[in-house]
């Protein structure tokens, strides 16, 4: 049941990434561009619900405000930053994005120090459901659960269903033809990088609410994400389960360190990033298996 | 009433210049086939024309409107549809998905799904396939009805018959007749002679960049359009014949 216990765990912790994932893959998917910066836009939305939450504001609450808020930094961020680096081909945003993620550590660091912080949300930090004795979900887990599929299927819906998500698939096809058509390819850049943010922002305040983070929780976060959207195959359900492998990786190596069967590497998260890698790897050899005509054609070349 | 003038144009690839001062008018309801051989600057004038490709110089006025700066997507607003060479639908979309997200971004008008599904019916029983999907010929008359749905006041047509099975191209050009009929603005890039001479009312034909010989289509013998493709006429006053 233990074991049951940690694959439980696992999926619910699965939604987190999804959310998380769901930013980056959106960005990669419509322009190209991994954004290196999207673990601390993250915990910088983080930070400005813990500011709204500091005031008094109830932290669900401010996320009215927060998510817009980092949408128009994403308008920002695509007039001042990725636009300019695309034009000069693909690695430039990914220098660029990176010296933004240095940028907001140390503005972030500079503003609220290094103190390890939460967000507070009451009691629901620690509310759980009781399914067995051995079995007690979080109820905050299954909320981010609910809102990771909630948000999937709002991406899934505006994608195929709106006129507007529409022109966001053929941007993401062809930029160039699009405008051909009549579609303003900026504008279709620059909602994309808006909603990422705001997904980003989401992402960032289930982090805040479910354990403590600082001005350099980024890059973490952007490794599990980025591992998340590998493992998924870079799809918009992709991410979800390529979250949820990372999640029950992540808690099932946690039972296996306290069982005592492996050591403690990376801090518990090692199993996860050993999927990623393996994934990474079975990826890599299946392309270039593809490439050179397929299986068959390699094995007899051999 | 001259619709689209292009004034003096230069358009470059980098170092290489792909059209130089390129002068033409376009009456409203005129069908104009640009001819020439591979490398003459026909797409690069068209898409400089659509606002896919920035001049160097010169200016290109629309219905009295300079729209040189102007981003493509704006053009389209005012009436400049291209239906750009190799179809360049967007695969993972549907037929009418495709034809949809033109209708959203282009200008109010007769054209609507179902006008374009009657002027093109093989595509009617494909409205739902994905664009990628479909053959040479569906996939051109998808784009031909994908610009349609932008009721544009000047279509470009880079050539359109180009892959196409012989009968592919006899149904794209019917489908173009019928347009012509309607009173549709045409600016037609074709490498087909032939074709080109009996669809349009005016022929242009481009060498190294410039328009060598412009007139109208019913004048223009074939041996004359011929010198000016290969440049024979020149290439003949300048002494050589090895042209």
């Amino acid at each position: 049941m233990a074991w049951l216990n940690q694959v439980v765990q696992g999926v619910l912790l699965g939604g987190y990434f999804a959310i998380l994932a769901s930013g980056l893959a959106l960005l990669f998917g419509v322009m190209r561009v991994i954004n290196l910066a999207h673990g601390d836009l993250a915990v910088l939305g983080a930070f400005l619900v813990l500011v709204m939450t500091d005031h008094g504001v109830d932290a669900f609450v401010s996320l009215a405000v927060v998510l817009p808020v980092m949408g128009l930094v994403g308008v920002l961020l695509h007039r001042l930053i990725l636009e300019r680096s695309l034009k000069s081909g693909v690695l430039t945003p990914l220098l660029s994005t990176f010296g933004l993620a240095i940028v907001i550590e140390n503005l972030l660091f500079e503003k609220f120090g290094a103190d390890q912080r939460t967000i507070n949300i009451g009691s629901l930090a620690y509310d759980s459901w009781t399914i067995t004795s051995q079995i007690i979900v979080g109820k905050l887990y299954v909320l981010i659960f609910v809102v990771a599929v909630a948000v999937l299927g709002l991406l899934q819906l505006f994608l195929s269903k709106t006129s507007l998500g529409r022109a966001m698939r053929a941007t993401a096809e062809d930029p160039d033809t699009v405008e051909l058509v009549g579609v303003n390819s900026r504008a279709v850049y620059a909602l994309a990088t808006a909603l990422a943010l705001a997904l980003a922002a989401l992402a960032g305040a289930f982090l805040g609410m479910r354990q403590t983070f600082d001005p350099y929780s980024g890059n973490t976060q952007l490794i599990f994400a980025f591992e998340a959207v590998v493992i998924g195959g870079g799809t918009l359900w992709g991410t979800l389960v390529g979250g949820i492998v990372l999640g029950v990786a992540q808690t099932v190596s946690y039972q296996m360190v306290a069982e005592g069967w492996i050591k403690d590497v990376w801090g518990g998260a090692g199993a996860g990033h050993i999927v990623f890698l393996v994934v990474l790897a079975a990826r890599l050899v299946i392309g270039a298996v593809q490439e050179r005509g397929g299986l068959r054609t390699v094995l007899g070349r051999a | 009433m001259t619709l689209l003038a292009v004034e003096n144009v230069d358009a470059r690839h980098g170092l290489l210049q792909a059209v130089r001062g390129v002068t033409l008018e376009l009456a409203e309801g005129e069908t104009l086939a640009l001819v020439g051989a591979n490398g003459a600057g026909k797409t690069t004038l068209l898409r400089t024309i659509a606002g896919a490709h920035r001049p160097a110089s010169g200016r290109i006025v629309f219905d009295g409107r300079d729209v040189t700066s102007a981003p493509a997507h704006k053009r389209v607003r005012a009436g400049i549809t291209l239906v750009p060479e190799g179809r360049r639908l967007f695969t993972n979309l549907t037929v009418e998905e495709n034809l949809g997200l033109a209708a959203r971004a282009g200008r109010p008008g007769q054209w609507t799904v179902d006008a374009v599904l009657e002027t093109f019916p093989m595509l009617e029983p494909l409205r739902r396939r994905r664009a990628g999907r479909l053959s040479g010929g569906e996939q051109q008359a998808t784009a031909i009805g994908r610009a349609l749905m932008t009721n544009p006041r000047v279509l470009l047509l880079d050539e359109v018959s180009l892959g196409l099975a012989p009968v592919a191209v006899e149904g794209v050009y019917a489908s173009l007749r019928a347009l012509i009929e309607r009173g549709t603005t045409i600016l037609l890039v074709e490498q087909d002679l032939s074709r080109a001479l009996s669809v349009a009312d005016r022929v242009a034909c481009m060498l190294e960049g410039r328009i060598v010989l412009e007139g109208p289509a019913g004048e223009m013998t074939r041996e004359q359009v011929v010198d000016a493709y290969f440049g024979l006429r020149r290439a003949r006053r300048n002494g050589g014949g090895s042209a």
